[in-house]
């Protein structure tokens, strides 16, 4: 149940954002989970909305994408998808791979929506 | 509609405190080992095994983590090393805050080993860096050896699997060389050991592993600071 340190931690990189951008209000953020990085999503999704509720951050969208466990082949150079803990390269079939993805937590973007249309108009270009 | 990239990691702010306690280490020849099991697979009787075994002289330190109580520090702390209990009051993993405000009065540089016992976990500690040289997973064969399977994320970030409680092999059945194919499919480069912390069994192993890895780490250390 690490999942609430870990909601609690994109809400304030989210609020870190808000404090540049005072004129926008965040509406979606978005999360990178490897399928090697031991988050479970429905437990995030839970905490995050339990502690975006009553915030302003309440109507926050949170958009996960789920990362694959990928391999670089040590002998030909392949890059793969492992499933089910294949780890034989399937150009020349060698076990000697290392892992370059699948191990993510990271945020990868905020969406910002101007809230006062009058401010943006003010801040233009001449 | 604007969208701001930020390609940050989540837990950044563990990640810095973490990369500083790893620098601390480094610079102090610290080398810091994080063990990671399930509740009752017997870190601490492994570690209470491995203090009884090391000269009393010895420059060891040992935090130890759970929820609640201070039995294992107390348990720890027999052995004469300076041990000091972290209580997390209901978090279920160790982070590097933690580590560094118990560091705070000790001197590293009076230190070669550092134990940390995690809180015992197999999921949640495994995303939280306490800026060690190396993960230690240890798993009892009384729990199955499909455990590397179910718990991957824990068994991909160690570099050594300790299967502790071998004395119980004969009364229950566990396969340890399936287990260890198991983790190795997780971890293809896994090192494997197997002590029992009952009869002292496989330790003479963990204590050279203990050794020679220190030996390379501190290597690399040199390495480190003989490159411009």
């Amino acid at each position: 149940m690490h999942e609430m340190g870990i909601a609690n931690s994109i809400l304030e990189a989210v609020r870190t954002e808000m404090r540049r951008y005072p004129a926008s209000r965040p509406v979606k953020v978005g999360l990178k989970i490897g399928e090697m990085a031991a988050i479970d999503e429905e437990s995030l999704r839970f905490c995050f909305e339990a502690l975006a509720n009553g915030t302003n951050l309440a109507h926050l969208n949170l958009a996960i994408q789920i990362c694959q466990r990928r391999h670089r082949c040590g002998d030909c150079g392949r890059e793969f998808v492992v499933r089910d803990y294949d780890f034989e390269c399937p150009t020349c079939h060698s076990f000697s791979s290392t892992c370059i993805a699948g191990d993510e937590l990271e945020l990868s973007y905020v969406e910002l929506k101007d809230d006062e249309p009058s401010t943006v108009g003010a801040e233009s270009p001449q | 509609m604007n969208r701001v990239p930020l390609e940050q990691k989540v837990l950044s702010e563990n990640d810095r405190v973490a990369a500083s306690l790893r620098d601390r280490f480094r610079q102090h020849d610290v080398f810091c080992l994080n063990l990671i099991s399930s509740p009752g697979s017997g870190k601490t009787s492994l570690l209470e095994r491995t203090l009884a075994a090391l000269p009393k002289e010895a420059r060891v330190a040992v935090l130890t983590g759970d929820i609640q109580t201070e039995n294992d520090a107390v348990r720890l702390k027999r052995f004469g090393f300076p041990t000091k209990q972290i209580t997390t009051g209901g978090t279920c993993h160790l982070d590097a805050r933690m580590i560094d405000r118990h560091l705070a009065d000790w001197d590293l540089s009076q230190l070669d080993i550092l134990f940390i016992e995690n809180v015992g976990n197999l999921v949640c500690p495994s995303s939280y860096d306490l800026g060690e040289a190396a993960k230690i997973v240890v798993l009892s064969v009384t729990e199955g050896e499909d455990k590397p399977l179910k718990y991957p994320s824990i068994f991909f970030k160690a570099e050594l699997m300790i299967m502790n409680k071998t004395d119980l092999l004969p009364h229950v059945p566990f396969d340890p060389d399936l287990c260890e194919e198991n983790a190795r499919r997780i971890h293809p480069n896994m090192h494997c050991l197997r002590v029992s912390s009952l009869t002292g069994a496989g330790f003479s192993e963990w204590l050279q592993w203990l050794e020679q890895r220190r030996k390379s780490y501190l290597e690399l250390q040199l390495e480190t600071v003989v490159q411009p």
